[in-house]
Parts: C-alpha cells; structure tokens; sequence
C-alpha cells in the first residue's frame, strides 16, 4: 500500500524518557442520556480510559462505530466533559485552563467539513479574527496545498476533500500544539482520503504536531499511525506502537477487531 | 362628542348574542366539522373569563392603590412568562425564569416610557391607562419571547456542525451562535414590524376601535394607536433581545459547550426530572 510509505522516515521514539505526553488521560470514565427509541437511558459511553500520547505522535484511536471513540475525542477539547477522571495537557489538567485557550492549543476537525458561512479566507482566519490577531489565509492554504484562488470563493464551492483540507487549515490557523481528528477521512473518496492522510503525516513531520485520529478505517489508521488504541464499549481493550498492533494484536478482540468481526457493535 | 353616549350591552343583549353561537355550531354540524363541543367550551370560556376580567378590572379602578396595580402586572407577567415558556417545541427545563425575566425587563422599560414620558399620566398608576397599556406590551412580549426562543432552538439545532466548529476554534457561545441570534430575532422582530405596514389599511385595531365605539373621536383614537404600535415594536425588540441572550445561557455550559438538551429535545424535560430523584 503506498499509503505505509508514508510512515518512513519519522524517528519519534515512544520510550524516550523526555518525550513529555502532549496529551493524557487518567482513569477517564463518562455516562451521558442517550435517545433510545422514545425514551433518554443514561449509557456508560467510556470506562475507565487512561492512555498517553506522547509529543511527536500520531495515535489511530480504532473500534467499532459505537464504541466511544468521537466522544472521548471531544472530551479531549471539551465540546464534552469526563464524568470522572480527568485530561491532561502537556500535563497541565485542561479544566484548569481557560475553555478557549485550551481549544485554540487543540485544533478539531469533524468527519464532515463544518463550514462557516462565508469564503475559504472567512473559515481560515476565523479563530485568528475570534482573537483580534493578524492571519494570513493563503499561508495555510499553502500548508494544505489548495490554490490561493480559492480564498476569496464561497466555502460551499469547494469539493469535499477540498472543503476537509480548508478545516484543517482553519484548524492549523490557530497554530495549535496538538490536532484531533475525528474520523477525517470517512466522508471522502479514496483519491481525496489519501490527499488528507498524506497531509496530515506531513503536518506531524515538518510541524511536529501531535494527532489524535479516531478512524473505523484500519488502512487509514494503519497509513499514518504511529501508535493505536483500540476502544471496544467504551472500555480500552490495546494500547501501543501501531506496527506491533496490526502485526499482530496482544488480545483476542483486538485480533476478532482486526479481522472485521466486531464492526457492528451496539 | 359625548364620552358616555355609547351604546351599552344589558344582560338580554349578551344572551342575543349567543346567536352567533347558534350560526357557528350550525356550521360545524352541517360540515361534519365535530366541533360543536369546542364550540360549546369555548363560549362558556369566553364568558367566564371576559365577566371574571370585568369584574376585577372593576375593583381594581375603584380601589386605584399604586400596590394592586403592580400585583397585578406581576401576575400578568408571570402568566405570560408560563405561556411563552408552554409555547417552547424543545425542552422547556429553566425557560419560565428566562421568559419572565425577558417580559419583565421589556414591560419596565417600555411602560416607563409610554405611561411616564409619552402619555404623562398622573398619578402614574392610574388603572384606566396602565392595565389595558401593560395588557398590550405584555401579551407582545410574550409572543415576541416565544417566537425568539422556538427559532433560536431550531437554529441552533439546524447548524449545530457549524456552531461546534465555531466553538471548537475557540469562539465563546455568543460567538458561535452569532449567526442563530440574528436569524432569531430577526424572525420574532418581522411579525410587528410587518404589522406597522399594513395597519389601519386591512383591518382597524383593537384598541382603535374600542375608543372610536366608546366615543373618542377618529383622529384622537388614531393618535393612541400610533404610540401603542411603536411600543409595542420597542416591547417585542427588548424582549425578545433579553430571551434569547437568556436562552443562550441555557442551551450552552458554562464551558461553551451545546447542551445536551438540544440533542434530547422534549424528552430533556422527563430526563432531568427522573435524575433528581
């Protein structure tokens, strides 16, 4: 697959005793009221979830649809909030920061383009603008490799994949320590997924900017993972180097995983 | 002209008047519209509730004490702000304070203005003026706050992927809502504003009529109706300003986060109510 290619030529070891975890979590648990049929029942979406992420990493958070992964994906910029356990930050607690500032360090992008209304320049400079500060759009169109032209068109004029790389650079536009991604690739072709997989290796590279990919699909985790988790009912069920995982998976439901007989769970 | 020259209705008058009633059942049962209990129910209401109003409207303009006046617009208000909050489609939990408060705010500021400033009455809490004036304000506070909190609900629910985006980037809630505030409030403000371009040219209102009926000549009644129509333009304005910046406390965290009862919608209500428990 062209796509493993990518993940040569990056040297960040995960047993470098100085490399700090840009993101942690501890014993992280979290209910929430969830619709089911006609009435609200209180589901444990997470249990108990501690992992790391050290700096320089990109992890493929992986499960089956249901399993937790968007939400302790949003748990991390808090759109949610752990209903036990806490988050850290480059080891600062993220309740003790303030909302905003923690959300301009974490950059986020949806599995659907979110557009903002207004042109491509709009979208991109939005969170400089939400500051007061001075951006230019075009550079980080340049960092996406989308054509300047596009700045000063409609947001709803791009293609899809054009659109998603226009959200990662309205996310990078805030120059953000750490960029999570939730399930960026599933509402693409497999030309425009690979365009986005290639971009977000090069990003981690050239800015040593630390990932967080929640993604059901394993050769999209597999392209650019450099550690995986594997979540299954909320519960976190493997943890470690990507390559030893899709080598060969410590558990028998990280293996049932792999092979596809656990995709439908809830 | 002669103020108490109008014609009065006497109790036999009123009984004739059911023939209406007659005429509208008529008209159900020939059309198999099933509606003749609804008839019934509603003019039995309709008498109740008009007689009941008379008759305190009555005690409270002989008593004239500044206090029972102000119970009295405290008790409207507070009706007012139960009836905005049961007009909600979404979840209603935290509303009625926002829709009173909302009221409230909008029925001080622009009662101030009319009675103190506009009209100049004197002592300011005469029954005759500030019952029937505060009726008006409130009653289009009220839809006003409804109809601004329904849309904000809808709105916020439609581009729900572009507020999470907004606040994922850093906006607080008032800024990843921007685009839902002005869609709401433009929404509540049309109905009055629209309402002050067609006035007088379709249908003559209410009030106008009422005074032109008990005597008050054309030009001096029109005059009341152009104060009561700017008001009641400056009264929706307010209230539905203060309603939906008070929703956006409710439907956001303090942690700018879109609460989950956007996700939950009615059923927040039953949610949060069996939690406590």
């Amino acid at each position: 697959m062209p796509a493993n290619a990518m993940n040569e030529g990056r040297s960040v070891s995960v047993n470098d005793p100085k490399c700090t975890a840009a993101v942690e979590l501890i014993h992280v648990s979290k209910t929430k009221p969830v619709v089911l049929g006609d009435s609200v029942t209180q589901l444990q979406v997470i249990e108990d979830v501690s992992f790391s992420v050290p700096k320089g990493e990109i992890l493929a958070l992986v499960g089956p649809s249901g399993s937790g992964k968007s939400t302790l994906l949003r748990m991390i910029n808090r759109l949610e909030d752990p209903t036990s356990g806490r988050i850290n930050l480059f080891e600062t607690n993220i309740s003790s920061l303030d909302v905003r500032e923690l959300r301009r360090r974490v950059g986020m992008v949806f599995q659907t383009p979110a557009l903002i209304a207004g042109t491509v320049a709009d979208n991109v400079s939005y969170g400089p603008r939400l500051r007061r500060e001075d951006c230019d759009p075009g550079e980080y169109l340049d960092l996406v490799q989308l054509e300047r032209d596009l700045l000063h068109r409609p947001a709803t004029a791009l293609s899809v994949g054009q659109q998603q790389r226009m959200c990662i650079a309205r996310a990078l536009a805030n120059r953000p320590e750490a960029l999570l991604l939730d399930e960026p690739t599933s509402a693409l072709d497999q030309t425009a997924a690979n365009t986005v997989l290639d971009l977000i290796c090069r990003l981690n590279r050239e800015l040593g900017l630390t990932v967080i990919m929640v993604t059901h699909l394993m050769e999209h985790a597999r392209a650019v993972g450099t550690q995986v988790v594997l979540l299954v009912r909320g519960a976190k069920i493997e943890e470690g180097p990507a390559d030893a995982f899709f080598r060969g998976p410590a558990t028998e439901i990280g293996r049932r995983f792999l092979q596809g007989e656990l995709s439908n769970e809830r | 002209m002669n103020a108490s020259a109008y014609i009065h209705i006497s109790l036999i008058d009123l009984l004739i008047a059911l023939l209406f009633v007659g005429v509208t059942a008529i008209v159900s049962y020939w059309q198999g519209l099933g509606l003749e209990r609804d008839i019934a129910v509603g003019t039995v209401r309709t008498f109740v509730q008009l007689l009941t109003v008379g008759f305190v409207l009555q005690r409270l303009f002989d008593a004239s004490r500044w206090y029972w006046v102000v119970a009295a617009l405290a008790i409207m208000t507070t009706v007012a702000g139960y009836n905005a909050m049961k007009r909600q489609s979404g979840a209603k939990q935290g509303l009625f304070a926002v829709m009173t408060a909302a009221i409230a705010t909008a029925g001080v500021i622009t009662l101030i203005l009319v009675i103190g400033v506009v009209l100049r009455v004197r002592p300011w809490y005469q029954p005759q003026y500030v019952i029937p004036i505060a009726g008006m304000v409130i009653g289009n506070s009220m839809t006003g706050a409804a109809l601004v909190v329904n849309r904000f609900h809808s709105e916020l629910t439609l581009r729900r992927s572009e507020v999470e985006a907004s606040l994922a980037l850093g906006a607080t809630a008032r800024e990843a809502a921007a685009g839902a505030l002005r869609e709401s409030l433009r929404a509540a403000m049309m109905p009055t504003i629209n309402s002050m371009m067609t006035v007088g040219l379709v249908q003559l209102p209410g009030m106008m009529t009422g005074q032109i009926i008990s005597g008050a000549s054309p030009p001096d009644a029109v005059r009341y109706q152009v104060v009561v129509m700017l008001m009641v333009a400056a009264a929706t304005a307010v209230a539905a300003m203060t309603a939906v910046f008070g929703a956006l406390g409710v439907f956001f965290t303090p942690a700018q986060q879109l609460s989950p009862r956007l996700e939950l919608g009615r059923r927040f209500d039953a949610y949060t109510a069996r939690a406590k428990h």
